[in-house]
């Protein structure tokens, strides 16, 4: 019999395959309120990665602003759609060519880090991930952004 | 082209274009009607070089300017927001030049107004129509803009004159080098992207071994204002002193641009060289800035 380290959910979002100790990060993204129930997994083995982080959500369904949000941090992570305890819909995240308001550009003279606005990256690359602000025009590794 | 924000926005059609028409209004073939038009030059940073040069260019083709210069008495000052301030310019002009001293501003600017906008410095990001008035003064001096080699010598970190013309270049087959003290060497970002349109660069110390096949030597001035330690920036200020003496063995054709202001770092016994080009560089600028701003207007 398959065991299970987390219980399964009736009705959600299982985000599958996120880098070891990302799973916060990723919690910081979906932006948990009161009555969520979630999960999180830290440090499971993985066949492809070796190491992972699992998150489930439970009762609520990604919008896809968020699932392109965490593609950032999670490049190869998996997002599986849960109904009535069977998976509906799997797909693997996809970083997107435009990135609207979903990370904080890191130069301080950036006019979007001065006004109240909507900050705006292009991908220069997606693997490493590397995000080119549109206003400033600077080119930034994933972990120079603060990603939110 | 409804702005001109960045070079990274021009393809070389609308650069070959823009040359063109400067050339056909400095020969006096075309003489583009702005009679009734006006520009709000926003100058958010002091400059007079820049400012003097839009205006001028705009009040000989007929045009008339309204000017903000420097935030001091205005409602910037009193808090009001970015965006509101150019909304209102936006009732008043037909045309916004902008110099601001946030990076990205001029974009910004031009994503809340509709009418065009011209990025005259943001930062030490772009500063477009300072790489168009170089890329036509090289055109003027070589007959071409393809296959030049390039060498781009003092603050080549936050040079954003520097910046730009990479980037306008790129699209020409350029070979560049880039010699500057090390603190203020290319920034990465700039290096990547050259990697990836595989454009030929070499990173360097010193110029003196590269003179000989140099088509345009650009020259930068070390800006004082940029650093934040005193300390720094006198350690690097008298790295490079270009002198007569070391550009004796040179191309006919070879050319020396700056986009001035320049300090030490070109010998006034250059002056006097066929290869000193940038005072005329910079009345050239006149001539570019009439052809952005009346292509920007849809003049003819």
């Amino acid at each position: 019999m398959k065991h299970l380290k987390v219980d399964p959910i009736k009705e959600g979002t299982v985000i599958d395959h996120i880098p070891a100790n990302k799973a916060l990060k990723v919690i910081s993204i979906i932006k948990p309120v009161n009555d969520d129930i979630v999960t999180i997994g830290i440090n499971f083995s993985s066949k492809k990665f070796g190491r992972k982080d699992i998150v489930k959500i439970e009762g609520r369904e990604l919008t896809s602003a968020e699932v392109n949000t965490i593609s950032l941090v999670a490049p190869n992570a998996n997002v599986i759609i849960i109904r009535d305890y069977q998976v509906v819909n799997k797909r693997l995240v996809e970083i997107p060519d435009i990135i609207k308001g979903s990370a904080q550009c890191g130069n301080p003279k950036c006019i979007t880090n001065n006004e109240s606005m909507t900050t705006c990256f292009t991908t220069v690359s997606r693997d490493p991930v590397r995000l080119r602000c549109s206003y400033c025009e600077r080119i930034f590794d994933i972990d120079e952004l603060k990603v939110d | 082209m409804e702005n001109l924000i960045s070079m990274r926005d021009l393809d070389p059609k609308h650069i070959l274009n823009l040359i063109d028409k400067a050339g056909k209004i400095e020969k006096k073939e075309i003489w583009p009607d702005m009679r009734g038009k006006v520009m709000a030059s926003l100058f958010f940073e002091p400059s007079t070089r820049t400012q003097l040069s839009f205006d001028t260019a705009m009040k000989r083709l007929g045009g008339e300017v309204i000017q903000m210069s420097g935030t001091k008495g205005t409602s910037v000052e009193k808090g009001e927001t970015l965006s509101d301030t150019v909304k209102i310019i936006n009732q008043y002009s037909d045309i916004i030049v902008v110099r601001h001293p946030l990076e990205g501003a001029a974009r910004y600017i031009s994503e809340q107004v509709r009418i065009p906008v011209v990025n005259a410095g943001d930062g030490s990001n772009q500063h477009p129509s300072q790489s168009m008035l170089d890329l036509y003064s090289i055109f003027k001096t070589q007959g071409t803009l393809s296959g030049l080699t390039i060498a781009l010598v003092g603050d080549l970190k936050y040079g954003r004159t520097v910046h730009s013309l990479v980037y306008a270049l790129s699209s020409f087959a350029p070979k560049f080098y880039f010699i500057s003290p090390e603190l203020l060497s290319m920034p990465k970002y700039i290096t990547e992207d050259l990697d990836k349109l595989n454009i030929r660069y070499e990173v360097l110390s010193n110029f003196e071994q590269v003179v000989p096949e140099l088509d345009i030597m650009y020259v930068t001035r070390i800006q004082r204002e940029r650093f934040a330690d005193p300390q720094e920036y006198e350690r690097v200020k008298n790295t490079y002193i270009i002198r007569a003496a070391q550009l004796k063995d040179v191309k006919s054709s070879f050319k020396i641009l700056h986009p001035l202001p320049r300090v030490n770092e070109i010998h006034v016994d250059v002056d006097v060289l066929p290869s000193a080009y940038y005072f005329e560089q910079a009345g050239n600028g006149v001539y570019m800035r009439q052809s952005i701003l009346s292509t920007l207007l849809g003049v003819e």
